[in-house]
Parts: structure tokens; C-alpha cells; sequence
């Protein structure tokens, strides 16, 4: 016992001290924070994939339902009864790549937002780098989205043929692009909600803005005959949620890409290159969201 | 050796700011009178206190004199708005059981939840988990939802992942009074190993024996200020001394209207005669009726320092005629051959009806010392005798 307490004594005197008191802490501090507790950010996502399910006999599949009806939905309402389909070949898979796409910036989105109010138990009891709760929403996320990809994947497979060359490549360099550009708007809206809940209302209403100022529904072609290269053009797309889809669509729409005549598509020039700057911002924006994440959080505990 | 600080605490001030209006709506049409709606509280000023390794530091004051907000300073939870914590070594906040349970997840999962929120490891507590089973007494339950637990279950499963989380230091919030009698002993067990083995423990208590029993020392808080920081029975007298102010003060306030206090303490005097091993102590009171009411008694008690209560009765028990005149009243208490162990003992005495209505109150108003006396130690005074049997 006593040999116990003089060794804890020691290891103790040799420690240096820290300052728990501001919890500014640099970007370098905040990844050694996360690293040091992945385990728990593995549990906390665990949690989350976990408790939305649990004792649903159908379970993890409800997390396909919702995409699927959508899917359906677009189908034939604007598909068929519109007539989008007439000009865009494959429509289900085409609806379907922008809907995997947009599920997964909206749930990031969303799911942040809420994160810190629906772990308030936790951020007011016990301290954690506060950054772990957005974070584990964008696991549920991700984990989410990979069901759906699996989905999208086996649907291509069946119905289309994937694009086997370079193109394929865009695939991960969009979806890396979102989910840091996602983080970075979620990790910032986390930390307004816990003083303004009126956020998480803001955030319902821009979503479905988002949603159709998006290609999903309809195809990119369609803006570009009606905005034929303006700077109207170019401002749609600086949307980065945008690019991420059309870059995903361009990498397994394969039908989009090989068309001619009345169902030819137009792509944007310089995807590559508009995607790596997406990218970059993405990153600069990520930076930004975790020094503004840094300076509100100090009062989280007693705002929640 | 002395034992390295383990939290340095300097010059902390904590202020809050309590908004009135919460949405956005109210903020815009409130804004020109948004100063108006909000107030400012400050619930701790200017607290300086160093912690070192291995003691046992019990946060006691009133309700909102800042103990709590003070735990949550040290636990890094609330950011101070002034001064600095310095903190080394291993934490562990229990600051509400189960505060990481979610209610979907079985024990088995919440345990390793828990444990990793406290700061555990993956591999670290698949190690302890049997430990932690054994110790909660939940058994076959493990693998149920937690939803599904007794309350009793579920605050012993998260006191058994805290303490079994390797912290150099504990800050623990009114949550060790979990579960049955036995459970309670385990925990008491365990947090005096915790003492043994060196590791420092920083408690909000009210209650004054636990605090009494179980801490080396103890902080005061008034009104987000230390008013003592030391000795366990000096400041368990504070506390008392400041809960007594403060009621009257309620009694002031509150006599506003109705009647003041019809029966008032004048003084109070104890002697203590120790002759021949023997304890005699008598008491002598002065007590004002101001506007006799019929059936008022006199209630006494002697605690220890550290609050345990050895003995309580009053006149109603006694079966005392007391006087119901106005004026002034003496009364002897005579407490014969008292066989308690060596040290102090308090009296706290009150005045009041059979109601449970109270007059006045005089707590810690008189003590007395006892010397050693015979053999052996404890608050009752035995003189045994031992012989080997024929």
C-alpha cells in the first residue's frame, strides 16, 4: 500500500502541469485530444449506429428505406410525370448517386447540430474534448452512407456498368471534399446551437434549400442550357455540395457520361481542378470551424 | 517525502450570466433592452487553493455557495472567468452516476462506454470488466438494457466502472450514498483503499459525518469565497455557525408579519466535573419568554465535532413542567456520570413544541473536554476487564 502511494507520489512530482483552466488550445492540441480518445469516439459511434436501432427487428435496413422511398418518389414524380427522364438516361441510378450524396452532407449537417444538445448529459458531467460529439454524429453518418454505397454499388453493378478508368478516381476525391467541407459547417452550427436553439430550425430550412439548389433531381445539363456559362453558372458552382455530386455522378453515372444526341450530358470544365480547390477551402474552412468550436465552447457547460 | 500539488488553484473568479430570453425572436425584439435581461452572478471570487497528492478535501457550504461550481472548475468543465487551474495526473469526475448511460445500450456496453468516457482504455477495461461486474453485484443482468435496471442496479453499475477507472484524483458530487447498506459499505471500503493506496479525493458533501469520517480537511465556501480552509472539525463548526446565521436571517425576514420569537435563549453555560473517572456535567440556561404560548419544550443533543450524534431528547420526553410565565427562566440540565471516550463533545440545544415548530436554536453552544479515563478509544467509555478462564 504505502510503496503504492510513494510511487503514485513520484510519477505525480515528475508530471508537469496543465492549464485546464482555458481550453483555447491549439489545432495541434485538438488532434492529439481525438487521437487520445479514439476509443471512446469508436464507442460513442457505436452508440449512435446502435441506439437508433436497437430493438427494431429490421434494424441497420430502416437506414435504407428512407433513400429507397425517396428514390421511388423522384422516380415518378419527376422522372416520368415531369418528363426529366426523357433527358437523362438511367434515371434511377442518376437520382440515386445525387440522394447518397446529399444523405450524407445532410446527416453530418443535421446531425452536428444536435450533437452537443443531445449529449448535454455528458458535456455538463464530465469533461471530454467537446469536439467528440459532432464528431461521433459524422460516424453515424459515414456509417450510414456506407450502407447506402453498398446499395448504390450493387445497384450500378446490376442495371449500369461501372466507368473503368481515371474518371473512377473523382469518386473518393469529392467524397473526401464533402465530408471536410460537411464537418467543418456541422462543427461550427454544433457550437451556435448551444446558444441559439434556433440553429437546428435554420438548419431544416437551409437543408431543403440546399436540396434543390443541388443536381439530384435534375441534371446539371439543365442549368447549363438555362444559364449557358454566365457568372450565374459559376456561382452555382462554387457550391461544393454541387461539385461533390456531379464530380460522384461523372464517376458512376456511366450512362451520363457515354450518351449522345438528345440524352448528351454537359459537365463542367475543369472539374479536377475546381474539386481540389473545393478541397483546400474545405480545409481552410475545417481550421476555421475548430478555432471558432475552440472559442465558444469555454461556456458550454453552463449554456446547455 | 511531502507529497507533490496536484491542482493549483489561482486567483479563480466564476461569473454567469443569466439570460432571460433564449431565441432569437426575443433577442431582436429585446435588443435595445437586452442589458436589462440579463444578470450577473458571480458564484466563486478569488479562490486560491492548492490540493496535494493523497489528501482527502471536502468542499462543504451552503446550497449555492459555489462547491459545485468549483468541483466543475477542477474538472475542467466550467471554464473559470478568471485566474488559472493547473492539474496533473489522472482524473476521474463523478460528478452524476451514469451521467454516460445510454438507456438502448446493456450493461456489458454502457460499462465500456462509461469506462472510456472516465478515460479507460479499451484493453484497460476489458481487464477490470469482471472486477466491475463483481463489485456492482449485477450479475446475469449484465446483458440487459440498462433501461430495464432497478435504480439501484444502475447507480451501483456506474459507481462500480468510477472507481475502478485508475484516477490520481476523484472529484466526487453528493453521489456516494448509492445503493443498499452493504453496497454503501463496499463503497466506503473502497474509498478508504483509494486513501491507502494515495490518490487524492475532492468531495462535495452535506452531509457533515461522511465529510467528518472520511476527509483530512476541509473548504468552506460562502458565497463563492473560502471562509475556511483546513482543520475537518473547525470547519464542520463554521458551516454550522453559518447555517445558523442564515436562519436568522429567515427568521427575521420571515417574522415580518406574524409574531417574533415568543422563546429566546439568554445564555447558555456548561461545566463539566471529572472526579474519580467519573463525568458529571451540568448545563446551565437562561431562556426569555417573550410571549408565552403553552406547550413549548426544550430539546438537546451531543455530537462529536465531526457530527456524529451521540445523543438526543427533549423535555417533552423528559416529561419537564416548564414555566409559561413571562419573564425570564432558568433551567439546569444535569447530564450524570456521562461514560463517552476521550475528546470534545458539542451540545446543540433548540427551543420549540411538539409541532416540530422552532423558537430559537443554539447549535455547538456549549462544549466540554474528556480526558482519558480508562483503556482503549471510541466515543463510549468502557472499562473492560480480561482474564484467561479457568
Amino acid at each position: 500500500m504505502e510503496a503504492d502511494a510513494l510511487t503514485r507520489a513520484q510519477r505525480i512530482a515528475s508530471e508537469p502541469f496543465h492549464d485546464v483552466s482555458s481550453r483555447g488550445g491549439g489545432t495541434i492540441r485538438f488532434i492529439q485530444e481525438i487521437w487520445q480518445n479514439r476509443d471512446l469516439l469508436g464507442l460513442l459511434i457505436r452508440r449512435e449506429v446502435k441506439a437508433r436501432y436497437k430493438n427494431s427487428s429490421l434494424g441497420v435496413v430502416w437506414s435504407l428505406f428512407r433513400p429507397l422511398v425517396q428514390l421511388l418518389i423522384y422516380y415518378f414524380a419527376i422522372g416520368q410525370i415531369l418528363g426529366a427522364a426523357r433527358f437523362i438516361p438511367d434515371f434511377a441510378i442518376f437520382v440515386f448517386i445525387g440522394l447518397t450524396v446529399w444523405s450524407l452532407f445532410s446527416e453530418i449537417v443535421s446531425g452536428c447540430t444536435n450533437a452537443l444538445i443531445t449529449n448535454s448529459g455528458l458535456v455538463k458531467k464530465v469533461y471530454l474534448p467537446r469536439e467528440i460529439f459532432p464528431l461521433s454524429a459524422v460516424g453515424g453518418a459515414l456509417f450510414n452512407f456506407a450502407v447506402q454505397l453498398v446499395v448504390l454499388l450493387a445497384a450500378i453493378a446490376v442495371l449500369s456498368t461501372f466507368p473503368l478508368d481515371a474518371r473512377l478516381l473523382l469518386a473518393p476525391l469529392a467524397l473526401l471534399m464533402l465530408v471536410i467541407f460537411s464537418v467543418a459547417i456541422g462543427l461550427v452550427l454544433s457550437a451556435v446551437n448551444v446558444y441559439l436553439r434556433d440553429t437546428e430550425h435554420l438548419v431544416e430550412i437551409g437543408l431543403v434549400i440546399f436540396f434543390w439548389l443541388s443536381p439530384i433531381v435534375y441534371s446539371f445539363t439543365f442549368v447549363h442550357n438555362a444559364l449557358n456559362g454566365s457568372w450565374l453558372e459559376q456561382l452555382y458552382l462554387a457550391n461544393p455540395i454541387t461539385l461533390a455530386i456531379i464530380a460522384m455522378q461523372k464517376a458512376l453515372w456511366y450512362s451520363g457520361s457515354e450518351a449522345t444526341g438528345d440524352l448528351q450530358q454537359a459537365w463542367p470544365d475543369n472539374l479536377e481542378l475546381r474539386l481540389l480547390l473545393a478541397l483546400l477551402v474545405s480545409l481552410v474552412l475545417l481550421w476555421i470551424a475548430q478555432r471558432i468550436f475552440a472559442r465558444l465552447q469555454g461556456n458550454f457547460a453552463q449554456e446547455l | 517525502m511531502t507529497n507533490p500539488t496536484l491542482v493549483s488553484i489561482t486567483d479563480v473568479s466564476k461569473r454567469f450570466v443569466l439570460h432571460k430570453d433564449k431565441s432569437l425572436k426575443e433577442r431582436i425584439v429585446n435588443f435595445q433592452t437586452s442589458r436589462r435581461h440579463r444578470d450577473d452572478f458571480w458564484a466563486l471570487r478569488d479562490i486560491n487553493l492548492d490540493i496535494d497528492l493523497g489528501s482527502t478535501v471536502g468542499l462543504v457550504g451552503h446550497n449555492g455557495s459555489g462547491k459545485s461550481t468549483l468541483l466543475k472548475v477542477i474538472g475542467g468543465i466550467l471554464e473559470p472567468t478568471s485566474g488559472s487551474v493547473a492539474r496533473r495526473g489522472r482524473l476521474a469526475a463523478l460528478l452524476e452516476l451514469g451521467a454516460g448511460f445510454h438507456q438502448d445500450l446493456t450493461g456489458r456496453e454502457n460499462v465500456y462506454l462509461n469506462a472510456a468516457i472516465l478515460g479507460l482504455s479499451r484493453a484497460e477495461t476489458t481487464r477490470q470488466f469482471d472486477d466491475i461486474v463483481e463489485f456492482s453485484g449485477i450479475g446475469d443482468f449484465i446483458d440487459t438494457q440498462v433501461k430495464f435496471y432497478s435504480s439501484g442496479m444502475y447507480v451501483r453499475l456506474a459507481f462500480a466502472v468510477a472507481v475502478h477507472v485508475d484516477p490520481d484524483l476523484l472529484l466526487v458530487d453528493e453521489v456516494l450514498a448509492v445503493g443498499d447498506e452493504p453496497f454503501q459499505r463496499k463503497c466506503m471500503e473502497k474509498i478508504s483503499r483509494f486513501q491507502h493506496e494515495g490518490r487524492t479525493i475532492v468531495l462535495v458533501s452535506h452531509s457533515a459525518d461522511q465529510v467528518g469520517s472520511l476527509c483530512d480537511r476541509v473548504v468552506v465556501l460562502h458565497g463563492g469565497e473560502i471562509r475556511h480552509d483546513g482543520d475537518t472539525a473547525e470547519g464542520l463548526r463554521i458551516l454550522r455557525a453559518g447555517y445558523e446565521e442564515d436562519r436568522k436571517v429567515a427568521a427575521v425576514n420571515s417574522a415580518r408579519g406574524g409574531p417574533s420569537h415568543p422563546y429566546l435563549f439568554r445564555s447558555i453555560a456548561c461545566e463539566s466535573v471529572i472526579e474519580d473517572g467519573r463525568v458529571d456535567v451540568e448545563v446551565d440556561i437562561e431562556i426569555e419568554c417573550v410571549d408565552p404560548v403553552p406547550g413549548w419544550g426544550l430539546g438537546f443533543s451531543i455530537e462529536t465535532p465531526l457530527g456524529l450524534r451521540l445523543y438526543e431528547v427533549t423535555t417533552f420526553d423528559l416529561e419537564t413542567k416548564l414555566p409559561t410565565t413571562r419573564g425570564v427562566h432558568r433551567l439546569v440540565l444535569r447530564l450524570p456520570d456521562l461514560r463517552v471516550g476521550p475528546g470534545k463533545y458539542v451540545l446543540n440545544l433548540g427551543l420549540g413544541d411538539e409541532t416540530g415548530r422552532n423558537f430559537d436554536q443554539a447549535p455547538s453552544a456549549a462544549s466540554f473536554d474528556v480526558p482519558v479515563l480508562s483503556p482503549g478509544a471510541g466515543t463510549v467509555r468502557i472499562v473492560p476487564t480480561m482474564q484467561v478462564a479457568e
